[in-house]
Parts: C-alpha cells; sequence; structure tokens
C-alpha cells in the first residue's frame, strides 16, 4: 500500500438550497474541488459517491453515474461508485477512494457525497433517517433515530451523571464555530438556555440538540502522495483510514454508553497513523446528537469515559480548548446533509492542516481526525489527515 | 410494508418467539439464523424458544417528532427492555403516565395494535410493554 494525499478539496453552502437540486449541489462541490487541485478533470480515473438515500429523498438511485455525467466527464467513461453506509456515507466512500488510490489500482480518484433532504415533509423525513436503523426490529414499533440517541443520553445521564446543561454546551460551542465558517448553515451563536428551553424533539434531547437536516455536497480529490506535490506544494497525507461496523440495531449492543465500532477504528487508526490521541490537534466528530459529541470524545481517547460532558462544559473542547472539537461548527451548525458529512469533515481538517481556515484556524495543527458514524454506531469511520509535509 | 413481509414476521412479534442456540445455550431475540458466539458450530443447532415477556427498563426516550404513521400516539415512550430471558429488544411503554417510565422498572409485554392502517391497509400488531405489578408476598 503506497502513501496517498488529498490534493483538492469543494463544498456548496449547506443548509435549505431550495433553487438547487442533487445534481446542481454535487456538481458545483465536485467542480470547485477539481479547481482547487489544479485538475482539467478529465485526469480523473475513478469517482466514489457517498449518498444515503438519494432514492427515498429525490426518487433517484444509480447516482455515481449521474454525477460524473453532470460533471461533464460521461466521455471519459471512468468507473463510478456509490457508497451507502447511513449518514456515514460520505466517508466510507472516501476510504473507498483512498484504497483504490493505496493499492495502486487508481491514480486520481474524486470522492464526494451528496444528500438533498429538504424536498420532503418533516414526518417523510423522520422515516428516511430511521431508515439506517433496523427497519424490523426498531422503526416498526415507532423508534426515531432521536429516540435511539434519546436512549443513549438519558442512559449517560443515568450511570456517569452527564447533565443537561453538558449536553447544552456541545450545540452552544459548535454554534459559536459556525459563526466563523462561511458555509455553515447556522451562523449565530446560542445561549444555554436556548438549548434547554426549545421544544422536546425525543426526551431529553431538544430540537437544539440536534443537527438540522439539510441540502449540502462535498468532494475531495485523492492520488498517491508521490505525485501530489506535482499539484500542491501542500499535499495532506491520509496517515490512517480505518472502518468497523457493529449490530445494526441499538438494543443488541454491548453497552449503548459506548460505541465500540468508534474505539475499534480509532485504536487501529492511532496504530496505522503511529501516534495516540495526544498527538491530535483538532477533530471533526459525528454530533448528529449532542450525546453523539460527547460519547465520541470518550470513544476517541480524548476525554475519560464518562467525562465527555465535563469536558464539553469546561470548554476544554472549544476553539481555544486543549483539543478543538467540530471547528466546522460541527454537524450541528454547519447542517447535516448524511452523504455530504463525512466529506465535509474531511475538508475542514484539511483547511485546518493548510491554515486557511480564517476565524476557525486552530495553530500549528499537524495531525487532524475525523469520526464518522452511520445510524446509531453500526457503521464507524475515524480518518487522520497529517499536515506540514 | 406488504402483507407477506408483515405475515412472515407474525410469530416473533405476536408470540416473543426467539432463538436459542444449541451449542451455548445463548438466546436472542428476534431470533438469528446464527449464533454470533459459535458461528458455524451452531448450524442446524438454532431452536425456537418462547420469552416470557417480563423484564427491565435499560432506558428510554420520549418520542415527540414522530415517524410516518405514529403521528397521532406522541408523545410516547420508548424503551430498551432487558428481558430476564437475556436478550434486549425495543418496545413502546404504555398504559402508564410517562413520568411513571424510570430506568430500572420492571415491565411485561401485552399484546397491542402497532400502527393504525398501512399503505396496504393492514393494521399491524406486536408487543408493547406495560409497567409490571407489585408482587403480592
Amino acid at each position: 500500500m503506497r502513501d496517498v494525499a488529498v490534493i483538492g478539496v469543494g463544498m456548496t453552502k449547506f443548509g435549505e438550497l431550495w433553487e438547487q437540486s442533487l445534481r446542481d449541489l454535487i456538481t458545483e462541490a465536485g467542480m470547485k474541488a477539481i479547481a482547487d487541485a489544479n485538475l482539467s478533470g478529465s485526469d480523473i480515473d475513478g469517482a466514489y459517491v457517498g449518498t444515503m438515500s438519494a432514492g427515498k429523498f429525490v426518487g433517484q438511485e444509480h447516482i455515481a453515474p449521474l454525477v460524473v455525467d453532470m460533471a461533464g466527464l460521461s466521455n471519459t467513461h471512468i468507473p463510478a461508485v456509490r457508497v451507502e453506509a447511513g449518514d456515514a456515507s460520505g466517508s466510507v466512500a472516501f476510504r473507498e477512494a483512498y484504497l483504490a488510490v493505496a493499492s495502486g489500482a487508481h491514480e486520481l480518484v474524486i470522492a464526494g457525497g451528496v444528500e438533498k433532504m429538504t424536498d420532503v415533509s418533516s414526518s417523510q423525513m423522520v422515516n428516511i433517517q430511521s431508515t439506517s436503523c433496523d427497519q424490523e426490529w426498531e422503526a416498526f414499533f415507532g423508534a426515531s433515530m432521536s429516540s435511539l440517541y434519546g436512549m443513549m443520553a438519558r442512559a449517560h445521564m443515568h450511570r456517569y451523571g452527564t447533565t443537561r446543561e453538558q449536553l447544552a454546551a456541545v450545540a452552544v460551542k459548535n454554534h459559536a464555530n459556525g459563526v466563523l465558517n462561511p458555509n455553515a448553515r447556522f451562523k449565530f451563536p446560542i445561549k444555554p438556555e436556548d438549548v434547554l428551553k426549545a421544544g422536546m424533539v425525543a426526551d431529553p434531547l431538544t430540537t437544539y440538540d440536534c443537527a438540522p437536516a439539510s441540502d449540502g455536497a462535498a468532494a475531495v480529490i485523492l492520488c498517491s502522495m508521490e505525485r501530489a506535490r506535482k499539484f500542491t506544494d501542500k499535499p495532506i497525507r491520509i496517515a490512517a483510514s480505518v472502518q468497523a461496523s457493529d449490530t445494526i440495531a441499538l438494543h443488541d449492543r454491548r453497552d449503548i454508553c459506548t460505541m465500540d465500532s468508534v474505539v475499534l477504528a480509532a485504536k487501529k487508526a492511532y496504530a496505522q497513523a503511529g501516534i495516540t490521541a495526544e498527538k491530535v490537534n483538532l477533530a471533526e466528530v459525528h454530533d448528529a446528537y449532542t450525546i453523539g459529541e460527547i460519547m465520541a470524545i470518550e470513544d476517541l481517547g480524548f476525554a475519560e469515559k464518562g467525562k465527555g460532558g465535563i469536558a464539553a462544559a469546561s470548554g476544554e473542547t472549544a476553539l481555544t480548548g486543549r483539543i478543538p472539537i467540530n471547528t466546522s461548527g460541527g454537524m450541528k451548525a454547519r447542517g447535516h446533509p448524511l452523504g455530504a458529512t463525512g466529506i465535509a469533515q474531511i475538508i475542514e481538517i484539511v483547511d485546518q492542516l493548510k491554515g486557511r481556515a480564517g476565524g476557525r484556524q486552530v495553530k500549528d495543527a499537524k495531525f487532524g481526525l475525523a469520526q464518522s458514524v452511520g445510524g446509531t454506531g453500526a457503521t464507524a469511520v475515524v480518518n487522520i489527515l497529517e499536515g506540514g509535509l | 410494508m406488504t402483507v407477506p413481509r408483515f405475515w412472515r414476521e407474525i410469530p416473533q412479534r405476536y408470540n416473543l418467539i426467539g432463538s436459542k442456540c444449541g451449542s451455548c445455550g445463548t438466546v436472542d431475540f428476534p431470533p438469528r439464523t446464527i449464533c454470533p458466539h459459535c458461528r458455524r458450530k451452531s448450524i442446524g443447532k438454532m431452536e425456537d424458544i418462547k420469552l416470557s415477556g417480563k423484564g427491565e427498563i435499560v432506558s428510554y426516550s420520549i418520542v415527540r417528532e414522530a415517524p410516518e404513521g405514529f403521528e397521532i400516539q406522541v408523545p410516547y415512550a420508548m424503551a430498551l427492555i432487558k428481558l430476564d430471558d437475556g436478550p434486549t429488544l425495543t418496545a413502546q411503554i404504555v398504559d402508564c403516565e410517562l413520568e411513571e417510565v424510570k430506568i430500572g422498572a420492571r415491565v411485561e409485554a401485552v399484546f397491542r395494535r402497532i400502527q393504525e392502517e398501512s399503505k396496504s391497509g393492514v393494521i399491524y400488531y406486536g408487543y408493547k410493554f406495560q409497567l409490571a405489578m407489585p408482587q403480592v408476598k
């Protein structure tokens, strides 16, 4: 396996983008990535696209060749692969692209992610989001995705004494970061009481504990590290890319306060990168729900198990804290177009490592980590990127 | 959901039929074809087992933004229930005030209507759980 680099990135704004269709979104993101990498587009020899539920959201399947077609590349006849892994679809697409280049099977690959979510009603949205849970044994009985995360939150509070205020601190911090991100959906600060007084979605989680369903797309270009310097003087190396899985249903897990898939993926990723959690300068984690971020920082080794809430509330994970988490605003403030999220996380890390993150720049960042979860933890992906090479 | 799909899941949903591995004795619900502990050794040794339907709430959440088909039921309690027989399942807690739903509370299965009416015109039934009556000593 050879070293692989990210040489270009591009994304749309995330939000309620009523003027843009799924194909408009992914074409815009792809074109920006190609421009950022100084490519013509015809050099690309493979495409991977992550989307969770284009079929249910807009009635379109067979997305991958469509995307290549809309990018004006149909006459290159390159292989185009659609990847689905719940809301980790983008991260898995990224990893598939990484493996394709690392193995030597492909030279220059584009990995994208897209979701067009706002064309459906809110109850349809709840249904579609829950398709990454167990349909026969969770959703059938009335469980929504938010209620399953609500159960994790309740159990975490019961066992470790995590408080409602600590959950709120995650949303407040991510909104503060979102203010500094031009592509974020929510660019306004919130106060803890805004979270606490917001309407209940699934106790103990309120509207402000939940990442907003959004439209958006993101894309990155990968090539071998060896070749990367032809395109950029600041190649970002993929130091590790690891994926793990677990039971599809939350009720079959060993423990609902820990995602074993995340713990395992992180352990392997640190080993592959040859570093420990202490060496990571910043991380983008899966905050589809605020409890998700608290569990993520514990499972990734940034906080002791059960102390994630304290870390969030004490400012340790803020932009200027010990380990800045979700500097982009996270899914909470940047927005969560399911399939696009994993790629958007990678883009935030790349921009940070290249020193072009503007007002939210973390100083002297060398290692950045992106963690992504599909469903309630049945899929987990941990990618570690290295800059300053 | 189509009629045949629901039809084939009726035995488990109506009667809480799980599976027991003939090799290690692990009980699973819903039933599995292969035991996750014994894997190949369990092939051909998985037996049906009727579960007691008694257990304890592991965690819960009150759903206020419902999926399609559940809108008229909100707010309702969804819980993870660890059955005395071993497996944990997801179900609604009914017939009580929402405030009475607590981690650790004893519950027992009841047979109920799950969704009013589907696209195929079928009314779906299955298990929900209610708080267990206190034991008289």
